[in-house]
């Protein structure tokens, strides 16, 4: 199945759950947020969400700016 | 002299907040922040494959420096709003400087986006710290629905214009009852201390420090220009003159 994931289209296993694509970007350990189609995934519900086919996952962290 | 700033319950000693972008590495932006003495400092949030600069969070919590995450680059409310959540999400507060700009050419601020976006903001339990423009109504509307401070530019961000429209600046200062942080375009150090003699409780800067030749140096400035601004409003100065009055006593 296909995901958009930061923007970019990526074959996804089915099944593949949010922590995994956050491994997938190379997040960092801290400081990482998640959005699913628009609406933010809480940390705890990464392991336990699914991203669906068609999804859009954006992964964020904190840079410099401002 | 005791004189805390007092943002939503929490005090500040510093009245200056800065920006961690435009700095041409860590180690720069380090000695930078250090010398102003800030002890809240704005962060963005990016994709993380897109991000290339990283290690700033660790950076600020080695100084005990606040984060305070932005919305920089949303140009609708509902990009803000998202953008937000996740700040919070993954930095563990519920502070947010918050922008929503129109365009690119003049980073201007979009009123409409912007009070919608505060509205929802502060509806869902965020302290909200809006990037506005120098409009009086707007500012009293962004307060009265909740927000945790004003922050007026002074000039578009990164010109280093400074204070177009001090009457402006002043009107603002007059009438707000939450702080007014002056934000975006000051150049220099005696911007940052007009606008503290115009009554603004804080200055928010990024570019005069982090680009400037020397931003260790004129991390300093803006200290001593946000102190020695903030003293003279406190001392109250002196009504301006037409003609010239002797200081010395007559003959």
């Amino acid at each position: 199945m296909k995901a958009q994931v930061n923007g970019t289209s990526r074959d996804l296993a089915e099944g593949t759950s949010i922590a995994a694509v956050v491994a997938l970007v190379g997040a960092p350990a801290k400081g990482v947020a998640v959005a699913l189609d628009g609406a933010v995934v809480p940390r705890a519900l990464w392991e336990k969400t699914i991203v669906p086919d068609g999804g859009v996952v954006e992964v964020l962290t904190a840079v410099q700016g401002g | 002299m005791d004189d805390p700033l007092i943002i939503a319950g929490r005090e500040f000693r510093s009245r200056l907040i800065t920006g961690t972008g435009g700095a041409a590495n860590l180690s720069v932006l380090e000695r930078a922040l250090v010398a102003s003495g800030t002890e809240l400092t704005t962060v963005a949030m990016r994709r993380v494959d897109a991000a290339g600069q990283t290690g700033v969070l660790e950076l600020l919590r080695r100084l005990g420096i606040e984060v305070l995450p932005n919305t920089a680059g949303c140009r609708t409310s509902a990009e803000a709003v998202l953008t937000a959540q996740l700040a919070r999400e993954a930095l563990e507060t519920n502070w947010v400087k918050l922008e929503v700009v129109h365009d690119e050419e003049t980073l201007l601020p979009d009123p409409v986006e912007l009070l919608d976006a505060a509205e929802r903001l502060v509806d869902d339990g965020f302290v909200v710290l809006p990037y506005t423009n120098d409009d009086p109504v707007l500012a009293l509307k962004l307060q009265d629905i909740g927000c945790a401070t004003v922050m007026p530019l002074g000039s578009p961000i990164g010109t280093g214009l400074g204070i177009r429209n001090p009457h402006n600046i002043e009107l603002i200062t007059s009438r707000a009852t939450v702080p007014v942080v002056l934000d975006a375009g000051i150049g220099t150090a005696s911007d940052a201390a007009l606008a503290m003699e115009l009554g603004c409780s804080a200055v928010l800067l990024a570019t005069a420090v982090t680009r400037a030749q020397d931003p260790e140096r004129m991390g300093a400035a803006m200290r001593c220009a946000v102190e020695g601004g903030r003293l003279a409003r406190l001392a109250g100065r002196i009504p301006q003159r037409f003609w010239a009055q002797a200081s010395s006593p007559g003959l």
